[in-house]
Parts: C-alpha cells; structure tokens; sequence
C-alpha cells in the first residue's frame, strides 16, 4: 500500500488515492443499495396484497392459500414459537460453551473445541433437516410420548443446532475482551474463580453476549429448509400449554414450498411476498437491536474501571 | 517493479467489474441443432417422466427432454407463464387455470399418457385393515381424532398430506375428502402434517403407528401398509394394484395428464405418440403406475 501511495508526489498520488477510496466508497455503498433494492421489490410485490386481501382475512387464523384463506398469524406464530424453544435451548448451552472455552478450559482444549464449532456451522442445512426428519423426530415421539416427532420442539432442537456456533463465537469473544484487569482484580479481592466469571467478567461481557443473542435469533428465524422437513408444515395455532410438542408451519417454509406454484402476479403470489415483508422487517428489528446494544456497549468499559 | 505489480493487479480488479453482462437467449451463439422439449410439473409423475425422457431420447439423439418436478401447481403456473413445452399435471386442469393461460395467448389441450391409484397408507402394525371413504372423509377433515372411533387401538391419528402443490393433494381433496361433491367446502383439517415430498409421507408412516397417509400407488413402499378402501358404507373393500384401476372396483384411480399448448406438432406429438404406445406404456407398468 505504501508504494500504491508513493507512485509520485503530487497530482498523481493524489489521483491514486481518489480511485482508490472511490472504489472503496462504491464497494460500501453497494451493500446499503442493495438490502434497500431487495426491500424495496419485496414491498413492490407485496404490498398488492393489503388491497386484494380483505385485512380481517390476514389476519385470521385459517392458512389454505389455494382456497382463499390467507391468515398469516398462524405461520408467524409457527416461526416465533419455533425460534423462542431454539433461543431457550442453544443460548444456555451456548453460554456455558463460551464460559468453558475462555475461562476454565485449558488451552489446548480451546484449541481442537474452536474449529470443531466451526464445523458445526458448515453443516448445509438441508442436511440437519433430512437428519432431523429420520432420526430425532422419532426420538422425540418416543421419548415424549407425543402423537408424532415432527413438532416445532424438534424444529427448535435442530435450529438451536444452527444457531449454536455463532452464538459461542460471538460470546466467546465478548468475553475475550474483558481485560485480565477485571478478572485480577477480582481474584485480588478474594473471589473465587465461578465468582469471578458470574459477578464481574459475564457483566462486563454483555452487551457482547446479547449480540451474540441477537445474532443466533436472526439466523434461527430465518431457517428454511431445517424447519421445513422437520416441523410438519400444519398451519395452526395451539392453545394448549404442550403447544410447543405439536406441528407447527413458519413462515420461511411457507414461502419455500409454496413459491413455486402460484401464477405470477396472482393473489397468493402476493401474499406470499407480504409474508416475505413481514418475515424482512422481524429480521431487520432484531438485526437493528444487536446492532444497538453492540455499539452502546462501546464506552462502558473505560468508565468503568475508574468506580 | 512492485509498482507496476500493483497497478495490474488493481486494473485487473476495476475490470472485473466491466465484465459479465449476461446473455440473453436471441443473442447466445450457443444455439445446437438439437430439439429441447421442457417438461415439468408432477412429483408423482417425475419418476415416469423423468424414465420416458431417458429412454426416448437414447432413442432419437436429436431431441433433448429436461424434466423437472414442483408439484402439479407448479407445473401448471410455469405452463401459464410460458416457460415450459409440456407440463405433466396429476390433475385436470382447473376452470380458472384453464381461462388465465387461454388470456395469456396458451391453449391448453390435456393428453392422458397413464392411470394411477392413489394408496391410503398406515403403519403396518396398525390393526385397521379398510375404510370407507366417508371414514377417510371425517378423518381427513379431523372429525375422527382417534383410531379407536374406526375399529383400531387407542391412538390419536397422525394425518399426513402432501403439500398445496400437488396435484395428489388436490384430487385426495376432490374425490376423499369432500367425496366428489362438487358443492362441497370441506377442508383438510388445520392439524394435517403437510410434507415437502412422497418420502416425508413415507418415511413417517413408516415409523409412526398413529400415521395415516395417502400417495401415488408407485411411491408406497413395502414396508408401509395399504388399506382396502370402499367407495361407500356397504360396498366392497378394494385394495389398489393394476388390476383393480383398470376394472373400475378400486375407488380412488386418477388419470395422469400431460398438457401441451395446443395441439402438438413436430417433436412435442412425436414424444406423446411414442409416450402412447408400447414402448411408453411399458415404462408406466414398470414404476407401479397403471397403462391406458
């Protein structure tokens, strides 16, 4: 970089370094445009559906598309009830991950447990959905004596699969970052090791840790093909406290399965990206609150320290 | 010579976004001689169809058949759309479907090429042997919840479907649920499992002793069980095989169709004429399916 500077004094380098933030610019800018592109076609194909479709009929409770019914709350209840059983089981086992990785573990066990995750991550989708379909949703039926296995329980075991990397990678270095500072001082003060890491180093980690949260819910919500050969696809909303151990259908799989089938330009075709607007707009909230907290948590710690 | 290094590597990086404006069909010189036939539509019928391209076009090197499957729906809205030659349809085509592709300039003209059974499947330690099809009926639409109310054990039933797309959806609907009552608005039940594919029907039947399911009589698997099915309460208890489509005793038997726009020619009716005769026929009885 230093000899793309040093081309020459003057006009040149100047030049040089015109194209180059230029390039950069437009590299940075083009992110922004295109989420802005997506919306705005999600909106163009979408909104249709608000005039074509009577409001009392989005939001009633019966989803049979090919017959005129088009309630969505069922499938935004699907997704919703299938991403909070997937934060409930992987943000705990997530948490302790990270807890165990940075502070208790010895490092060469950091080392081969690391990458491991990693590899979790990588593992396609359509893959831990075919697993789940074969082999937990009927564990899942026997164990728990249910009717059938593919129930949004085991759409939420198989997300929190999914989200579990990111959220250990994030919380792990969330709770890298906290200075030695804390944790000696801590120690210095006659804390005890579990006492150290519950009272100071988890505190001072979690604006970093609910990113982490935030992050692994985002990519929970958005999950296709998993919940989609796992969680039975029936469009319904259960009002009875096991809820949770009965099939449900999200929104995501809706639009995968049905895409395909509608004319363009039809009503279904409509509402299926309004569906797709709904679903945007959840995952931007949630991507806009991590963002929030991420950066409010900037500051604290130098003020801190001074207490 | 770094600097002259790293001025290519930078020109070489702004061209990369230069490059790559995509072709468009009237100008991609790649055009073959070869007569492309599109095909797409049923997932029942995507086995056959996929048997017949492969041997047709061993056959007659000249033509090149893509088939793809995505449900009769599927099918049908890329055929109102314009985008494929023939769409294989496990169903008639609808009135509304056939008004939107004629204002769409696409004269639907339906070609039968085979028959098929539609099986209704359980696990094959479930006790129940047959049912009617008004039993089917108050399942389907979830007013019998256990096996217990149709002579079986003290189970709740599991209902499986194929997804809205299909074109075994639509026609179990039509003629099981609401019992080929034109008037009628049952609907499946909203606790109806709606699978992706034959094999999510399939692999739960085949481990779950609460499932009942339903699918094309060559997609059922001998390790699922099939019931006899009566056409009403008092009449005989028919179990699906090719014999009982083609005398007309089993209840549930469909036709399959392939639709082309308008009446084929060239390559598209030597296809169908070749799908017609024994040679096409002969693949239909070898994938379970039923032969005109």
């Amino acid at each position: 970089m230093g000899s793309l500077l040093s081309w020459g004094k003057g006009r040149v380098s100047r030049w040089g370094e015109f194209a180059v933030e230029g390039f950069i610019r437009i590299a940075g800018g083009s992110a922004i445009f295109l989420v802005a592109l997506i919306f705005f076609f999600l909106l163009r194909e979408g909104t249709p559906a608000f005039w074509e479709v009577s409001f009392s009929n989005l939001v009633s409770t019966r989803w049979y598309p090919t017959f005129g019914f088009y309630g969505i709350l069922p499938l935004l209840y699907g997704s919703l009830l299938v991403t909070t059983g997937a934060i409930l089981l992987s943000v705990p086992l997530g948490l302790a991950t990270a807890i165990y990785m940075r502070e208790v573990a010895p490092s060469w066990v950091r080392e081969i447990l690391k990458p491991l995750i990693e590899v979790i991550a990588g593992i396609p989708s359509v893959v831990l959905g075919f697993l789940g379909m074969v082999a937990i949703a009927p564990l899942v039926r026997r164990w728990l004596d249910l009717p059938t296995g593919l129930t949004a329980f085991a759409g939420s075991i198989m997300l929190a699969y999914m989200a579990l990397p990111t959220i250990v990678s994030i919380a792990e270095d969330a709770i890298d970052a906290v200075p030695k500072a804390y944790r000696d001082g801590a120690l210095a003060l006659g804390a005890t090791h579990w006492q150290t890491i519950y009272r100071v180093v988890l505190p001072a980690a979690r604006p970093g840790i609910l990113t982490a949260v935030m992050l692994g819910l985002g990519r929970a919500i958005g999950e296709t093909m998993a919940v989609m050969m796992v969680t039975g696809n029936a469009a319904r909303i259960g009002r009875e406290w096991a809820a949770l151990f009965r099939p449900v259908r999200t929104m995501t799989a809706t639009i995968a399965a049905e895409m395909g089938e509608v004319a363009q330009g039809s009503v279904h075709y409509h509402v299926l990206f309004a569906v797709g607007i709904v679903l945007f707009l959840v995952t931007f909230a949630i991507n806009g609150v991590a963002a929030t907290i991420a950066l409010r948590g900037q500051p604290h710690r130098g003020g801190q320290l001074m207490r | 010579m770094a600097k002259l290094l790293q001025s290519l590597v930078l020109i070489s990086l702004l061209s990369l976004l230069a490059c790559g404006s995509p072709r468009s069909a009237e100008t991609d010189s790649f055009r073959s001689p070869i007569q492309a036939i599109q095909n797409k539509g049923s997932d029942t019928m995507v086995n056959l169809a996929l048997a017949w391209a492969e041997a047709y076009t061993a056959q007659h090197p000249g033509v090149s058949i893509a088939v793809t499957g995505g449900g009769s729906g599927t099918g049908i809205a890329a055929f109102i759309n314009g985008t494929v030659d023939i769409a294989n349809v496990s169903r008639e085509m609808k009135s509304e479907e056939i008004a939107e592709a004629r204002s769409k300039g696409i004269d639907p003209v339906e070609h039968t090429v085979a028959r098929d059974a539609i099986a209704v499947v359980v696990h094959p330690d479930n006790p129940v042997d047959q049912l009617t099809i008004p039993q089917l009926s108050a399942i389907f639409t979830g007013h019998i919840t256990n096996w217990q109310e149709v002579g079986g054990q003290d189970r709740p039933i599991v209902l499986l479907s194929r997804e809205s797309n299909s074109g075994t959806y639509v026609y179990f609907l039509e003629e099981v649920v609401r019992q080929g009552d034109k008037e009628s608005q049952a609907l499946f039940s909203p606790d109806t499992l709606l699978m992706p594919s034959s094999e999510g029907i399939s692999n739960e039947v085949r481990q779950n002793p609460n499932a009942i399911g339903y699918d094309g009589l060559g997609y059922v698997t001998p390790d699922q069980k099939t019931l006899a099915v009566a056409g009403g309460v008092g009449r005989a208890y028919v179990k699906p095989s090719v014999e009982t489509v083609n005398n007309a005793t089993y209840a549930i038997a469909r036709p399959l169709y392939m639709y082309t726009n308008g009446q084929p020619s060239g390559a598209i009716h030597d296809y169908l004429e070749w799908i017609a005769g024994p040679e096409g026929q002969a693949l239909v009885q070898e994938l379970g399916f039923i032969p005109l």
